[in-house]
């Protein structure tokens, strides 16, 4: 019985490891989401279609192979990243393509009527967009973000491919050591429920603050 | 003879293939107090919202407080106005719009304060010792920290109404302000335009359906219809021995549907 908690605290140094992912994923995820999303919605054309080809070229291809080229092909290109830094910019880059389009759709679902009357007290561009039109989309985003976040946090799973020896990883290495299959993946199924309960109830707690006082703008 | 504070020179405004204004030119002297009517679609909301830069323009010039609004010199040649021209000529003017179009996410405060902490770099205790200033004039000093959802709809135009006020303009648009609200609120909002058109210089244009109310506020109405002027003239002459039929005919439908004049 001893060694089964040796096995347990294996699976939860996995556990960090897929922690450390979907946070820093997550982080990437959200500053590529909000500058492509944005950048789409510019009125400088090129930049628009920068954005476009980042989002579709992302979300056209699998995160399974875009793994593999950051790991395996940037170092041709003199670009070495430890497999930590290449899951997270993998993990980042995809997810981020996902949330510019929730970010581009939530501003323009902002009535025309916002626009007009930042228009009328004279805000620039940039206040408009920080002031006024990002406060409103802010609530209509974060559902689907939850949901982003969830599934980058399940998608880390396969960084255990370069090598990296997150949750999944771990399980495996306890399954081929004890035979067992049942204990190490059950404990798995536990830990990333739980962590993804974290996640929805982080992000139920940012809706309720973003919302205050907004009643009438969410349908 | 002063000089015209807005000057619509020859303008034309289409939208696809449907013209609205077709050669539209008229002067506004600084301070007057202008009331614009005529049947739907007859182009005085547009003209509003060009003056607003809302919309822009299909052909012609348009002249505010003596500077092009959509032209700008440059190297000696006229192009089209950029982005810092347009944010420099719409300091002069304000608009009140048909749906208020508040900032929900604020309170009844900060929408009046908002732009004038950001664009005039005003520091907020005086940018909101002149908003309850302002909240005071509109009778709404009580609501200053309630969000726009809790107030009625003459609540919110009145808050609407300060807010284009806080920036101080020379010219201030009214758009269909009371058509959204019920009938009841009405007066309200109407009391607070008159005591401004009172008690300011401020040059003003007024697109209403109320036609007591032009009657009371206004120092000459235009009467539109399909992008043209029929007549104009000061409101005692327009609402009671209106000379052009279609004139006639738009006042009786408006008595016959139960407003006064």
């Amino acid at each position: 019985m001893g060694d089964w908690s040796g096995y347990i605290g294996l699976i939860l140094q996995g556990a960090l490891v897929t922690a450390k992912l979907t946070v820093m994923g997550t982080a990437l995820a959200l500053v590529m989401a909000f500058t492509a999303g944005l950048a789409r919605l510019a009125p400088f054309a090129p930049l628009r279609w920068l954005a476009r080809a980042y989002v579709e070229f992302f979300r056209g291809t699998s995160i399974f192979v875009q793994l593999f080229w950051v790991y395996f092909v940037l170092p041709f290109a003199g670009v070495s990243l430890s497999p930590l830094q290449a899951g997270v910019m993998a993990l980042g880059l995809n997810v981020g393509a996902y949330g510019a389009e929730v970010v581009r759709g939530a501003v323009l679902s902002v009535p025309r009527d916002q626009y007009e009357a930042c228009i009328a007290v004279n805000l620039s561009r940039f206040q408009r967009m920080r002031h006024v039109i990002l406060p409103q989309a802010l609530p209509l985003m974060l559902p689907t973000f939850c949901n982003n976040a969830i599934e980058l946090l399940k998608g880390t799973a396969v960084v255990s491919l370069i090598s990296l020896s997150d949750m999944t990883f771990q399980a495996q290495v306890v399954r081929a050591q004890t035979g067992s299959t049942l204990i190490p993946f059950a404990t798995i199924l536990v830990l990333y429920f739980a962590m993804s309960l974290l996640i929805a109830g982080g992000m139920r707690w940012l809706e309720r603050r973003v919302t205050r006082g907004l009643d009438g703008v969410r349908p | 003879m002063a000089e015209p504070i807005i000057r619509f020179d020859n303008i034309r405004k289409s939208f696809g293939t449907l013209t609205v204004l077709d050669g539209l030119s008229f002067d506004v002297m600084p301070g007057e107090k202008l009331a614009l009517i005529g049947p739907s679609g007859s182009g005085k909301t547009t003209i509003l919202r060009i003056l607003m830069t809302l919309e822009n323009i299909s052909g012609g010039h348009i002249e505010v407080c003596g500077e092009q609004l959509y032209h700008m010199q440059k190297a000696g040649r006229e192009v089209p106005a950029d982005e810092a021209h347009l944010h420099k000529m719409r300091r002069h003017i304000g608009m009140v719009f048909q749906h208020f179009n508040l900032f929900p996410h604020k309170c009844v405060l900060d929408n009046i304060t908002l732009a004038p902490i950001l664009t005039k770099g005003e520091p907020r205790a005086e940018a909101e010792k002149r908003g309850m200033a302002l909240l005071d004039m509109v009778g709404l000093a009580d609501k200053a920290r309630a969000m726009p959802s809790q107030l009625s709809g003459g609540q919110k135009q009145r808050v609407a109404i300060a807010r284009a006020l806080a920036l101080q303009p020379r010219i201030m648009l009214f758009d269909e302000v009371t058509s959204a609200l019920d009938p009841e609120l009405v007066e309200e909002v109407l009391a607070v335009m008159k005591r401004l058109a009172d008690e300011t210089d401020m040059t003003m244009l007024l697109v209403t359906h109320e036609m007591g109310f032009a009657h009371e506020f206004a120092d000459r109405v235009l009467f539109f219809d399909r992008g043209h002027i029929i007549e104009q003239g000061p409101p005692d002459r327009i609402f009671t021995s209106p000379t052009h039929e279609r004139t006639q005919t738009f006042l009786r439908k408006i008595i016959a549907a139960g407003h006064r004049v």
